[in-house]
């Protein structure tokens, strides 16, 4: 169709890039391989899929029943030591690595049994959160105007209160408990989805490509759902991996003041409870929860600032 | 009477500038007013001014990408100034837009070949493999390869990219296509692939294309008639010779003198306009150019607007002047 020197001029410029050779970039593939160059990124990202394995695992890894009573059944005591026969603990001593806790069970069991609870919690809170949120931020940011209006006033409300505090008034009406608990970080988490999604949408519906979309005659559903939501994904998967982390800090938190997990749930916010006033007499009962609530928060963090990093066009090698 | 695949009426789009507490409308932006525009079946017309004098507007209202606030756009026989759902879509299937900024146009997470069919998709022509065929047709039209429908947008240079734009515009093949500025975020050097590539398209489509762009040289290169625009009003529009060779208006005069020419003995009678564009929001009253003007007169050129007038000795030469069309001797400034 086109004539002869232009389709030449063209195919030189088209064909000096490589373009036909090299495997196609997608922007996922692009991530991924700048998420790689990131040592802190990668750091987090093993953490979390260590804790993931530990999870899934937990019955193999773990010696004994998160729940099993030991007395009767050996020596230990409550509240024994933590005894690593390799590390010259004396043969004789039951080996219970972190120790046993005051109903003589076994804490290395119940810290790995913890991890399925905390990160089970954490994803759920966070899908809700994000399902929830990005859709009401999509709606209001694509509808506008007064729609858009009672939408962010109402996310500003939840907004207000400090969080934690919200959490908590939201658990004293439905009761305490796990799935309470996490109903309630959800909400209290919904706002910041929102408004992410919200902002990504409103520039998103104005450029050009949306335009291109419109002048060919697609519906706004498909131009919502097909060009609207996937270019607005990306800060969206920052924005939750972080998100873990803080519901994980929060389900602990409310936890620990009892309105979480109930016993005799393994769960390190409220392992970490119920030992606090043997801080001094028995450290290790209450150091080891903390430490698995920070290791897992350390993780999802770097594992978020990574993933923000390599998602970030401006900060591109 | 020529066949007109667009006829324009009185189009006017005012953007609303909100303010205050409550958000209240403080004031309207005049970004077209009072547009009258043929555009004949198969030619291409150019429409130049400077930036922000409401092309890209006129542009995007034609094709239904904003709404006007009056007048008419009647395609090919029809109204289509206010046609919905699925009567627009089977407008928009006929009548395309090609962006200016070959960055932004492309959704980046798309791949070229799915951006190119999703015309197709959306309008249910053809089976999947029909439709590939055709992205592979019209990838080869635009002069890219079958390999690329695979690939992602930034993998793309800008001149590539503008391609891609156009081949998407074009596999509908549209009877009407409005390009804004296709080339004016590109090299020089690109410039000419891109427009020469247009063109022959346009002949050999028979393609209807409004040109919108700010540069005169290209649009010369490209247009068979040219609007001139300015401050939201057309104000000189003829066959593109007349308009280069023998200008009316004292505008399309000031921006003619302004195309440089690479010779240094004629670069002398060079025409400076002075003062900035008037805002939009506050237009001169009368006609919108006059304290710029360098011919304009007291007493008649800030009370009444001129309106487009042929000119006595070609009557396809428009311009809204009043010292140029003669149309002043029935305006006695000193008249009630």
């Amino acid at each position: 169709m086109t004539s002869r020197k232009t389709i030449e001029m063209l195919e030189a410029s088209a064909s000096d890039q490589n373009l036909l050779t090299e495997k196609p970039m997608s922007q996922w593939r692009l991530t991924l391989i700048r998420f790689r160059g990131r040592t802190s990124g990668m750091v987090g990202l093993s953490i979390v899929v260590m804790l993931i394995l530990v999870a899934v695992f937990a019955p193999l890894i773990a010696p004994y029943e998160p729940n099993e009573v030991l007395i009767g059944k050996g020596e230990a005591g409550p509240r024994e030591k933590p005894c690593v026969h390799v590390l010259g603990c004396d043969e004789d001593v039951e080996q219970h690595i972190l120790g046993t806790d005051a109903n003589v069970r076994d804490y290395f069991s119940r810290i790995v049994f913890g991890a399925r609870v905390s990160l089970t919690l954490g994803f759920f809170t966070v899908t809700l959160a994000l399902i929830v949120g990005s859709f009401f931020g999509a709606v209001a940011g694509y509808v506008g105007g007064w729609f858009d209006n009672i939408i962010m006033r109402i996310m500003d409300v939840i907004l207000g209160f400090p969080s934690l505090l919200l959490a908590i008034a939201i658990v004293s009406v439905l009761g305490p408990g796990l799935q309470n608990a996490l109903i309630a970080i959800a909400v209290v988490s919904i706002p910041a989805y929102a408004r992410v999604m919200r902002s990504q949408v409103l520039t998103i519906k104005e450029s050009d490509f949306v335009a291109a979309s419109t002048a060919l005659g697609a519906s706004w559903r498909h131009i919502l759902l097909r060009r609207v939501v996937p270019n607005a994904l990306t800060p969206l998967v920052v924005l939750a991996t972080l998100g873990v982390a803080t519901a994980i800090l929060e389900a602990a938190g409310l936890s620990f003041l009892g309105l979480g997990a109930q016993p005799p749930t393994a769960e390190w916010g409220t392992m970490l409870a119920n030992e606090r006033n043997n801080v001094f007499t028995s450290p290790h009962l209450v150091f080891f929860p903390g430490l698995a609530i920070m290791i897992t928060v350390l993780g999802f963090n770097l594992m978020g600032d990574g993933l923000r990093d390599a998602l970030d066009p401006t900060l591109n090698r | 009477m020529t066949d007109n695949l667009v006829q324009i009426r009185n189009l006017a789009k005012e953007f609303p500038v909100k303010g205050g507490v409550f958000q209240r409308e403080i004031a309207t932006v005049n970004a077209v007013s009072d547009v009258n525009l043929d555009i004949p079946r198969g030619e291409t017309i150019g429409l130049v001014g400077e930036s922000g004098c409401g092309k890209t507007t006129l542009g995007r209202m034609l094709v239904r990408l904003l709404e006007p606030t009056r007048g008419t756009i009647e395609f090919d026989g029809e109204d289509i100034t206010h046609v919905k759902g699925g009567d627009l879509k089977r407008f928009r299937r006929r009548m395309q837009f090609i962006f200016q900024d070959p960055y932004g146009s492309l959704d980046p997470r798309t791949q070229v070949g799915q951006s190119i069919s999703e015309g197709l998709r959306l309008h249910g022509i053809g089976n999947k493999d029909e439709r590939q065929e055709r992205v592979v047709e019209m990838l080869e039209v635009v002069g890219l390869k079958a390999a690329h429908a695979g690939r992602y947008p930034h993998e793309f240079s800008g001149g590539q990219r503008q391609r891609i734009g156009i081949a998407r515009a074009l596999i509908l093949r549209p009877d009407l296509v409005v390009a804004d500025e296709p080339v004016s975020a590109l090299d020089v050097s690109v410039q000419a692939q891109v427009l020469n590539l247009l063109k022959e398209l346009q002949s050999e489509l028979n393609l209807t294309l409004l040109f919108v762009a700010h540069n005169l040289a290209v649009v010369e290169h490209i247009s068979d008639k040219v609007a001139v625009m300015y401050l939201g009003r057309i104000v000189e529009m003829t066959d593109r010779d007349s308009l280069y060779r023998k200008p009316l208006h004292p505008y399309t005069e000031a921006l003619l003198s302004a195309i440089p020419i690479p010779d240094p003995d004629r670069a002398k009678n060079r025409q400076i306009l002075y003062g900035e564009i008037p805002s939009p929001l506050n237009p001169p009253l009368g006609c919108h150019f006059h304290p710029r003007c360098p011919i304009a007169i007291e007493g008649i050129c800030e009370v009444d607007a001129p309106s487009l007038a042929a000119r006595q000795d070609n009557g396809g030469h428009l311009a809204a002047c009043h010292l140029r069309t003669g149309a002043h001797i029935n305006l006695d400034p000193r008249a009630p």
